[in-house]
C-alpha cells in the first residue's frame, strides 16, 4: 500500500473538464435522459439558469478520482454524497471544470476513509462527499 | 399533493434481471473518463440498475409522485463487491423513511442489488426530494 495512505495525508487534486457533449454521452450511458441535462428550454422552464450536469455524473467524476488515488479501479467499498448545488454547464467549447480534492481521515486494518471536496468555480457542488477504499 | 403516507416501510417487487455486458461497463467508463481493466465496473455504475427501481417507484400511480417535481438529494453506495461483466442483477427497493419538510416530501429509499444467486452486490441508498406545488 502506498505510503501516502496515512491519516491526514492530502491526496493529489484532480481536475475534470465537463462540456455539453459529456452530458449527452453520460445520459446515454446511464439511461438518465431528464431534459434538464441537455435542453436549455426545459432547464430554464423549471427555474434553472441553464442546462445542469447530472448529479450522478459529478459523483462519477469524484469516483474516478478515488480510483486514481487507490491506484486501481474496483477498490471503493462505500461512497456517498449530497447534491447541494447544481453544476451549470454552458454551451461552449470550454464548459466547466470540476475539481476533486481529498484528505485521508482514518486508516483501519482494511479500509482507508477519505473525505472529499468537489467544487466547480468557488462553489462546493457535493455535500459531505466521503468514501471508504479497500487497502488490498 | 403529498405522496401516499403509507409508503414508509414498503418494499417493491424486484426489477427485471439486468444482464451486465462488458460493452455496457466500457460505455459507462468512457462516459465518465474512468479506467476499466475488465474487472470491476466504475463505483457509480450500479445507479444504472438502481435507477430502474427508482423509476418504478416514481411512476407507480398509487404512490402519487409527480416526476418533474423530483430532485435527487443524496446518494450513497455500500458494496460487497464491484459489478462484473456477466452479472445478472436485480434491484429491490424499500422506502426506508418518509418525512415532510417545508412542503416537500423527503423519501429515503434503499435498493438492494443482488446477483442471480441471490448474493448481495451493492446497496444503493437514494434520497428523493419531492417538491410540493406552487414553489
Amino acid at each position: 500500500m502506498s505510503p501516502m495512505f496515512e491519516t491526514g495525508a492530502v491526496l493529489p487534486t484532480q481536475r475534470y473538464q465537463v462540456t455539453r457533449a459529456d452530458l449527452v454521452r453520460y445520459a446515454g450511458a446511464s439511461g438518465d435522459f431528464n431534459p434538464i441535462h441537455w435542453s436549455d428550454r426545459v432547464a430554464t422552464s423549471v427555474g434553472l439558469p441553464g442546462v445542469i450536469a447530472h448529479g450522478m455524473f459529478t459523483m462519477a467524476l469524484a469516483a474516478r478520482a478515488l480510483d486514481t488515488w487507490a491506484g486501481a479501479p474496483g477498490r471503493v467499498r462505500e461512497f456517498g454524497a449530497k447534491f447541494t448545488k447544481p453544476v451549470v454547464v454552458p454551451d461552449d467549447a470550454e464548459g466547466v471544470t470540476i475539481v476533486v480534492g481529498g484528505i485521508i481521515k482514518e486508516v483501519t486494518q482494511d479500509l482507508v476513509h477519505v473525505a472529499l471536496t468537489v467544487t466547480c468555480g468557488d462553489q462546493k457542488v457535493l455535500g459531505l462527499p466521503k468514501a471508504a477504499l479497500s487497502r488490498g | 399533493m403529498p405522496v401516499d403516507q403509507s409508503l414508509a416501510g414498503r418494499t417493491f417487487a424486484p426489477t427485471d434481471s439486468y444482464a451486465v455486458s462488458r460493452e455496457k461497463i466500457l460505455e459507462f467508463a468512457e462516459a465518465t473518463g474512468s479506467a476499466y481493466d475488465g474487472q470491476g465496473a466504475p463505483a457509480t455504475f450500479p445507479i444504472v440498475i438502481a435507477f430502474a427501481a427508482m423509476n418504478a417507484l416514481m411512476k407507480d400511480p398509487d404512490v402519487g409522485i409527480a416526476l418533474h417535481r423530483v430532485v435527487h438529494g443524496e446518494q450513497r453506495f455500500v458494496y460487497t463487491r464491484p459489478v462484473l461483466a456477466g452479472d445478472r442483477l436485480t434491484a429491490t427497493l424499500t422506502v426506508d423513511s418518509l418525512r415532510q419538510i417545508g412542503g416537500a416530501d423527503i423519501i429515503g429509499t434503499r435498493s438492494e442489488i443482488a446477483d442471480d444467486s441471490g448474493a448481495h452486490v451493492c446497496t444503493a441508498f437514494a434520497t428523493l426530494v419531492h417538491r410540493g406545488e406552487d414553489r
